[in-house]
């Protein structure tokens, strides 16, 4: 990155500083501006008082009398935190679930190349391309036949579902890149497969792992149509779905903790990306690229 | 044992086994079920018997089906086309020699993370036919005297729902198009700056031609994504006004679960199936073999 940056320094100077601005700060400002400026939004209306969210007059754009009473009616008068808790641990299980599950079979694919794995690795990818939307009326029909409806073994065990063939084809990237004579060494030294994987393989590909955990958490965190469908009572459910189906009553809007449940709901993810931004990134472009 | 477990045929089936069984029964197994569903009258609860094409015989001329068609296949050309041109044009920015890079790419990705379903809500406040904070600033500015009412008329829905999925969908656009514009040589652009190309020139036949075949795979993902989209409309307008939003998931959803008809959600549920693969050839297809006719590999 460092190294780019001064390459394309050499032809700077082609260019004034006013048609720069109008080029590239301008519109940037402009895209900045709009991205963000939900959040903004989010941010404002929910530490707003009712009284202030409900006129006309003044300007909306900031709080004259900051208050809390949102987030306190939020965490105290309605099942928010237990939603909280039900998100945390649904996405935490599926996660590290989906990643036991990705690591070996993209280690077997990719690595012990086992007959058929080339089908399989084809087969992978084309699960990750296999939308939920279609997927969760029949879902919904095996998990009532289950038994798991309305549990959150609903969700564990169907979030794998997008999550190993995503995870397991960024895996798959990452060991294609470890040199295959490491492996090689291990073995005529006596090593096991499963001692190969996991004190070789495993410690080189931990920025993968990194990878495609966090994209997996957030997915799962993100997850909504399985959530609305499987999940019925209150106690169960994730915050995405918990704000959509009990917040919202009747036709007076409580704008006002919408907003705070919306703020709060985003938060874990946003902050967690904060951390980990170029493993993200990395984990999304990698997928698309290979 | 020990020789077996050496054995990597045998070992690769062992360590493919918990993946293969998730994915086999929640996966594979469903989407069979599925279609099987589509061909039976199943209610939530109780075992459908075989129908035959009787559930597609009726989508096919039921009204509001055929709008949902209609309002799928405006929602996901309308919003693929906007979020190629905007994000290829951010991702052009964010790829200048610029302050605060890296800040700059962290915060432009932000709607993509966030939960669609939240973001959603920002967004309905966004339109609030008495609230909204756009119509106070367009009166202030003088360009309207009435509120908007965004999610109110079958038209202003439709595209009050296109641009909120064009706001989530930009940043995905852009960033994976940006980590394909940094693979590109900055020396090729020295090179045709050199020999007198100007910018258009430049990005026309140096950068367009070396991203197709990563735009192809972009705009795949990013049709997939739209065409399915279920989280949006569900929570802006529940497919509303006049059922005038309705996409056919959100209509399957209505269907099969809040109305209780398995077997005709299903059938709709199959009826994006033919359109999704139809999307992907298209675009996965259509632009490889551009990249190839123009030197790429494969």
């Amino acid at each position: 990155m460092k190294q780019d940056d001064q390459k394309t320094e050499g032809m700077n100077f082609l260019e004034s500083i006013p048609r720069r601005v109008v080029t590239l700060y301008i519109p940037l400002g402009i895209f900045v501006f709009v991205l963000l400026f939900p959040f903004y939004w989010m941010v404002v209306t929910s530490f707003k008082p009712n009284a202030e969210l409900l006129s006309r007059e003044g300007n909306p754009f900031w709080v004259i009398a900051p208050t809390l009473a949102h987030f306190e009616k939020l965490i105290f008068n309605t099942p928010y935190p237990e939603w909280m808790l039900n998100t945390v641990i649904v996405s935490v299980v599926a996660t590290f679930a989906s990643l036991f599950c990705s690591v070996l079979a993209a280690y077997a694919i990719e690595r012990l190349r086992f007959k058929g794995s080339r089908i399989t690795g084809l087969m992978i990818f084309l699960a990750y391309l296999v939308p939920p939307s279609i997927l969760f009326i029949p879902l919904a029909a095996i998990v009532v036949k289950l038994g798991l409806f309305d549990s959150r073994w609903a969700l564990i065990l169907t979030y794998p579902t997008f999550l190993i063939p995503f995870c397991t084809w960024l895996l798959m990237g990452y060991f294609r890149s470890i040199p295959f004579e490491l492996e090689e060494c291990a073995l005529i030294d006596g090593a096991t497969r499963w001692q190969i994987l996991v004190k070789i393989m495993l410690p080189l590909a931990v920025p993968g792992l990194i990878s495609a955990g966090i994209f997996a958490f957030t997915l799962s965190w993100n997850e909504f149509i399985y959530a609305l469908t499987f999940i019925s009572s209150s106690e169960v459910k994730t915050v995405p779905v918990g704000v959509i189906t009990e917040l919202v009553e009747g036709d007076v809007y409580h704008w006002g903790a919408l907003m705070a449940g919306a703020l709060l709901g985003s938060l874990p993810v946003a902050i967690m990306y904060s951390f980990f931004v170029e493993y993200y990134v990395s984990g999304m472009t990698g997928a698309v690229k290979e | 044992m020990q020789k077996l477990l050496n054995n990597r045929h045998f070992l690769g089936l062992l360590f493919m086994l918990p993946a293969g069984v998730l994915l086999l029964v929640f996966l594979t197994y469903p989407l069979g079920l599925g279609t099987w569903l589509g061909f039976t009258d199943a209610k939530l609860g109780r075992e459908g018997v075989w129908v035959g094409f009787d559930n597609f015989i009726y989508l096919i001329g039921d009204g509001v089906a055929q709008l949902s068609l209609f309002n799928t296949l405006f929602y996901t050309a309308f919003a693929s086309v906007a979020k190629f041109v905007l994000g290829l044009w951010l991702a052009l920015l964010l790829n200048r020699n610029l302050p605060f890079k890296s800040f700059f790419r962290a915060v432009v990705l932000l709607p993509f993370i966030v939960p669609t379903a939240l973001s959603a809500i920002a967004f309905w406040w966004l339109y609030d036919a008495q609230f909204s904070v756009i119509s106070w600033t367009l009166t202030r500015m003088g360009l309207i005297t009435q509120y908007i009412d965004f999610l109110g008329d079958p038209w202003n829905a439709r595209f009050s729902a296109v641009a909120a999925n064009i706001w989530r969908g930009v940043p995905f656009v852009a960033i994976c198009l940006l980590a394909g514009l940094q693979t590109i040589s900055p020396s090729l652009y020295e090179a045709a700056a050199l020999d007198g190309a100007t910018p258009w020139q430049r990005f026309r036949w140096v950068t367009l031609p070396l991203l197709t075949p990563i735009i192809a795979v972009v705009m795949t993902f990013s049709v997939l994504f739209t065409f399915t989209d279920f989280q949006l409309i569900y929570v802006l307008t529940r497919g509303g006004p006049l059922n005038a939003t309705h996409l056919m998931a959100t209509l399957s959803f209505q269907r099969a679960i809040s109305g209780g008809s398995l077997g005709e959600g299903a059938a709709l549920a199959t009826l994006m199936i033919p359109f999704l693969l139809a999307a992907i050839l298209f675009s996965y297809f259509g632009l490889q073999r551009r990249a190839w006719q123009q030197g790429g590999k494969d």
